[in-house]
């Protein structure tokens, strides 16, 4: 009965979003968030409708009632899980980790010997599995936050720092050819022309450095952790199979890390508005 | 020529290693002589952090001989073996990566063909990737431990649980790829295929397709680093004792630095031989399509 009912719900959603996906207005930006959200409120409703339905013991997969209870029962304990990871471990790594990239970027660009022999390193690098140095790391900084930040800082390097050498490049040769006949110096050529060129690149580079530096978060807390953060809630609470608490804490990584890519990406609109992809929208 | 900066700049990171390595180790070494009471000269010193058993940054020679000891000196089906771990870690590496590139593909069709999928669905795959995979592994565990389902399939549960996540990581690249691919042929062609009456099914055999192969391939090589990167994940939380991810987690327990190093270097051998696989299949297939670069 339940699940029919989600059912109908779900067959009803799927009808408005066809139909308005058909509709002249479909290009709107209201539309375009409209659609999304009632494809997100119709999974949920059906994963809520099948679970009590079919009566899924909580072990495998509790509703997303109980989930929203256990976030609402919790909010101190995910607050303090959420700080440890995301804000000290994760961000920290991250500015550092892309700060670092950008001026080897500067130093790599600078140095055509550097160029022919760091580059293919670098591409080769960013391929591999960094996660495993995670171990490594926790040995050498400790089992707190700044060990984990210390992955995320080797993690978010080598894309950003690869992003970034070809964004350098990006400029016209006509452009930095202006910029010779106007006479400006290295420097003047360099903060005018070549780093505003090279921004959709370094964006293209933080982005993907977003979900990486979360990623590497929370795995580095797998080899060792204090008696908090999300990584260690959750490997614990599984074991406990407390999982309700699980998916509240899941819940809040994929919200910080929607979060996180959203500022990403409007901090990129607001720099490269001037980019053919920004453009028309 | 081409060689020559790579070398260099290879050796220099060599030389720093073992300046690093003998830095970070003096410590011990200075602790140790400091308890018997001798003094250390400085060719003690260097020999010394050479060749400590639980050094803080292992020598390079160090980390070399463990991992030419694990790939050669056991047979490859004893489980000190590093060809056996890599293996194990390979079967869910390509099982993710077949599951993850099927579902990649699915996804780019039903996103081309239909725009409500095209609206409804591409925003939460792109919000799917913004949610850190690895919190969601132990949970993957769980549900394919309590499910079973790999006692229905014949396979050990470890190996569904590390499939799942190293296809969850794997199949953004290939859906992005597939539907940028999908989209390439330019409106000349598709008018064309109109004037020439071709179905809407032919179309996409004989112009679609085709012509999002290129894409497919560069997506294909992110994908299956991404998917080793999954398998590895995958095998930290399940307490798993095979796999080159346990193997770092032994060696990070044991508070033995050499072996994960050794594995972690096996890892990045693993993952340049699967993207020269990669590469290999994609020149043959582009050169029998007749792609001209």
């Amino acid at each position: 009965m339940i699940l029919g009912l989600a059912l109908v719900f779900w067959l009803l959603c799927w009808g408005v979003n066809a139909s308005l996906a058909r509709s002249s207005r479909a290009g709107s930006r209201a539309v375009r968030m409209v659609i999304p959200a009632l494809f997100g409120v119709a999974v949920l409703v059906l994963w809520q409708g099948l679970v009590t339905q079919l009566a899924v013991p909580e072990v495998i997969l509790p509703a997303p009632s109980r989930i929203a209870a256990a976030i609402g029962e919790n909010p101190g304990l995910l607050w303090v899980d959420f700080v440890q990871t995301i804000l000290k471990g994760a961000l920290t790594g991250y500015v550092l980790g892309c700060a670092a990239a950008v001026v080897v970027a500067v130093l790599v660009d600078r140095v055509p010997f550097l160029r022919a022999g760091l580059l293919p390193i670098g591409n080769f690098v960013a391929a591999l599995p960094i996660v495993g140095i995670a171990p490594i790391m926790v040995m050498w900084f400790g089992f707190d936050w700044q060990s984990k930040a210390a992955v995320v800082v080797v993690m978010v390097f080598f894309p950003v720092l690869v992003n970034m050498v070809a964004g350098l490049s990006a400029s016209d040769r006509m452009q930095r050819d202006l910029m010779a006949t106007w006479g400006a110096s290295y420097w003047q050529s360099l903060w005018r022309l070549r780093l505003p060129a090279a921004m959709p690149f370094l964006f293209n580079g933080l982005k993907i450095a977003a979900t990486l530096a979360l990623i590497g978060a929370i795995v580095a807390e797998n080899f060792g952790s204090p008696t908090l953060g999300m990584g260690f809630r959750i490997s614990t609470a599984v074991g406990k199979l407390a999982l309700p608490l699980v998916w509240a804490e899941i819940a809040v990584a994929a919200l910080a890390g929607s979060v996180f890519y959203g500022l990403v990406a409007a901090a990129e609109r607001a720099v490269t508005f001037w980019h053919p992809s920004q453009r028309g929208r | 020529m081409r060689a020559g900066p790579v070398l260099t700049v290879l050796a220099l990171i060599l030389a720093l290693w073992y300046a690093g390595a003998v830095w970070l180790n003096a410590t011990w070494t200075y602790d140790q002589a400091a308890r018997s009471g001798a003094t250390v000269s400085l060719g003690q010193l260097l020999t010394d952090t050479m060749r400590q058993e639980r050094p803080v940054l292992p020598a390079p020679h160090q980390v070399a001989a463990e991992l030419w000891k694990g790939l050669t000196a056991y047979a490859v089906t004893s489980k000190k073996s590093l060809v056996y771990h890599g293996y194990v870690t390979l079967v869910s590496t390509l099982s993710g990566f077949v599951l993850g590139t099927g579902l990649g593909i699915v996804m780019a069709v039903g996103i081309v063909r239909s725009r409500t999928l095209d609206l409804g669905l591409m925003p939460w795959a792109v919000i799917s990737q913004t949610v850190p995979v690895v919190a969601i592994a132990p949970m993957i565990v769980v549900l394919s431990n309590s499910l079973g389902l790999g006692d229905h399939l014949g396979v050990s549960n470890a190996l569904v649980s590390k499939t799942v996540i190293a296809a969850y990581l794997s199949y953004f690249p290939v859906l992005v790829g597939m539907v940028k691919g999908l989209r390439s042929p330019d409106p000349m062609q598709l008018d064309l295929l109109k004037t020439w009456n071709a179905s809407e099914l032919q179309g996409f055999v004989k112009l679609r397709l085709p012509s999002s192969v290129p894409y497919l391939f560069t997506s294909l090589k992110v994908g299956i680093a991404a998917s080793l990167v999954g398998a590895i994940v995958g095998e930290l939380p399940t307490g798993a004792i095979e796999g080159l991810g346990a193997r770092m987690l032994i060696g990070s327990q044991f508070g033995s630095p050499i072996i994960v190093w050794a594995a972690l270097f096996a890892a990045a051998i693993l993952a340049g031989l699967l993207i020269l696989l990669v590469r290999g299949v994609e020149s043959l297939v582009v050169g029998r399509m007749g792609v001209r670069t």
